[in-house]
């Protein structure tokens, strides 16, 4: 039974790449080679990366944290921050537009720094980071949870400070759980369409590039960068996962 | 050297040390003996500095290092399950310490080849510690642990984790090690036959106090309370009235029957009890001894324990005796059976009630 749910997956991503890659490989090509669809890829792939790098940064301290210590509302703590994951994300997307919007109460402050968020790169950025750090934190506090803290303190007695004991021990042992969340937040970003298009229809990301093409030109000109994006991903994931592994052995 | 002094700690209301008191001498091997959920971990934990005591002092050399983090103490600390660093191989385990206090690379390889030689672990070097048995686990984590030279040794149940026989053989090599690196060593334990293969001082720590402190003759025979007593298993606990008592012996009297004691101080009259371990008691018949202490009694039980027999005997009063299978059989005790029972005067021993 639970093969059925495996085979729909695949059965649906299978008719995607078979009609595009074997019936119609022409207008794929075509499509393909077209530099604004490769330009929206690429800087799909480029905000994700900085949303993603932005989790790492502010992420890896609050999984820390949050392994280590039990403090009162913790569970509210990790209920707060799993909220992206349950609201709509065109909800998030406002939430964000009205809070960063040049008018807005946080916007007209980056403003007057130089950054404005709508329709740019640095919008694209936030609703990727909005919608996808859950998912690098919760790894990363599986991450640190797993590891033993008598090893921390043993690295203490033997005279590495704090920030060296964690250095040292913890987050080199917790890092294939922080890779793997990174990755996953990574493919969190690029996947999402909601929260971007309402902050930053422009620059066009691949997913609404997809939008766009679909709405003008129907499947004929959407599915190939859909296929495009697929490929790709599945590519970086594939190489991501090989050197992970090949530098744990 | 190490010197506690009135520390208390109350750990989340779980374990907690109360007004405790030790001060441990340069290159001494003590042993903290106690039940499981003592405080003895915590002990460890408060002197290493993992913990900070809600009061009380802790001093390492002449240094008060109370509040102070764990990387300022220069102790070495062996947790129950090692805890080796599994990323690294065993070399890189050991060079820790030196590395961290940026040791030059000629002293980190000659240090490591001189511990290498002692510990006898050169074969293990290059391996993965995913891939060592408990007792090299062992071995690697006190290497660790000793290659800097700390002010001293923290070992926290180091053998129970271990099967018997590596055990034994570790315990022999542990002694070894201590005196050869001239370390100073404290070490907490559950294990009265760890204690007393290995240490110049015992402390026996009960409910998170220090109730007992001496070497290992004085712990096991001479108990200074009934508490001691029955936690290094000495059941023959008596309670008596002293009759007479000189220069050279005490009278006592114990329900009807009276025995010499060695004296101690107290009033002719005063209540005290008198204490022997089981393995000092002679079951026989009618044998001529130097035993003054000589009774008649009943055999109540027999019971197995490891290699001998603890044979409970009424007198008058309950006696404990740990004899050998061969005695048992020779004397062909069993339960009714009469046997005369037998102790040295100079086996016993008496405490003030």
């Amino acid at each position: 039974m639970g093969l059925v749910i495996v085979l729909f997956v695949f059965i649906t991503l299978f008719n995607l790449l078979y009609k595009q890659l074997l019936l119609d490989p022409g207008n794929f090509f075509s499509i393909v080679t077209d530099s604004m669809v490769l330009r929206s890829i690429w800087l799909t792939l480029y905000a994700s990366f900085l949303a993603t790098l932005i989790a790492v940064v502010l992420g890896i301290p609050l999984a820390y944290f949050m392994a280590r210590h039990d403090f009162f509302g913790k569970q509210l703590l990790e209920a707060f921050i799993d909220i992206p994951i349950i609201i709509p994300h065109t909800v998030a997307g406002i939430a964000l537009f009205s809070l960063l919007t040049r008018k807005g109460t946080v916007g007209s402050v980056f403003e007057n720094l130089g950054i404005v968020f709508q329709d740019s790169l640095w919008g694209i950025v936030v609703a990727m980071l909005f919608v996808s750090y859950p998912f690098f934190v919760n790894a990363a506090k599986e991450g640190f949870a797993s590891v033993n803290p008598n090893l921390e303190r043993v690295a203490r007695t033997l005279g590495a400070s704090q920030w060296r004991s964690f250095y040292n021990i913890s987050l080199p042992l917790a890092s294939p759980h922080i890779v793997s969340g990174a990755i996953m937040s990574w493919a969190r970003g690029i996947s999402e369409f909601g929260a971007v298009v309402v902050i930053a229809y422009y620059p066009m990301i691949a997913s609404t590039m997809i939008f766009y093409r679909f709405n003008t030109g129907g499947l004929q000109e959407s599915q190939p960068i859909a296929v495009l994006l697929i490929l790709i991903c599945f590519l970086t994931f594939a190489l991501f996962r090989y050197f992970s592994r090949k530098r744990r052995r | 050297m190490i010197s506690v002094t009135h520390l208390n700690n109350d750990w989340d209301g779980i374990f907690s040390l109360k007004d405790i008191s030790l001060d441990i001498k340069k290159g001494e091997y003590f042993v903290v003996l106690g039940p499981s959920g003592s405080g003895k971990t915590l002990l460890l934990e408060l002197i290493a500095g993992i913990h900070i005591p809600d009061s009380g002092r802790i001093d390492i050399g002449k240094k008060d290092v109370t509040t102070e983090s764990p990387e300022h103490r220069n102790v070495g600390f062996l947790y129950q399950d090692y805890n080796l660093f599994p990323h690294y191989n065993v070399r890189k385990n050991i060079e820790y310490g030196l590395r961290v206090r940026k040791m030059s690379k000629e002293f980190i390889d000659s240090r490591i080849k001189e511990l290498v030689d002692i510990i006898g672990i050169e074969h293990l070097m290059d391996r993965d510690v995913k891939t060592l048995s408990g007792g090299e686990q062992q071995k690697v984590g006190l290497a660790r642990a000793l290659a800097y030279r700390p002010d001293v040794i923290l070992l926290d149940e180091p053998f129970s984790s271990l099967d018997e026989n590596t055990k034994h053989a570790l315990i022999h090599e542990m002694k070894d090690i201590h005196s050869r690196e001239k370390a100073t060593i404290i070490h907490v334990t559950h294990s009265q036959e760890e204690s007393m293969l290995l240490a110049d001082r015992i402390g026996i720590m009960m409910e998170g106090r220090i109730v007992q402190v001496g070497t290992p003759e004085e712990i096991f025979y001479k108990p200074t309370s009934v508490d001691v007593a029955r936690f290094v298993k000495i059941e023959n606990v008596w309670e008596a009235r002293v009759v007479t008592r000189d220069e050279e012996a005490m009278l006592l009297r114990i329900g009807d029957k009276e025995l010499v004691a060695p004296p101690i101080k107290v009033q002719k009259g005063s209540e005290v009890r008198v204490i022997i371990r089981p393995e000092d008691i002679i079951l026989g018949h009618g044998q001529v001894t130097s035993a003054r202490n000589t009774f008649l009694g009943k055999v109540v039980s027999l019971e197995k324990c490891g290699f001998y027999y603890m044979v409970r005997v009424d007198c008058g009063f309950p006696v404990v005796a740990a004899i050998t299978r061969r005695s048992v059989d020779s004397l062909g005790l069993e339960p009714g059976k009469n046997v005369e029972v037998l102790f040295k005067a100079t086996a016993l021993h008496v405490i003030e009630k």
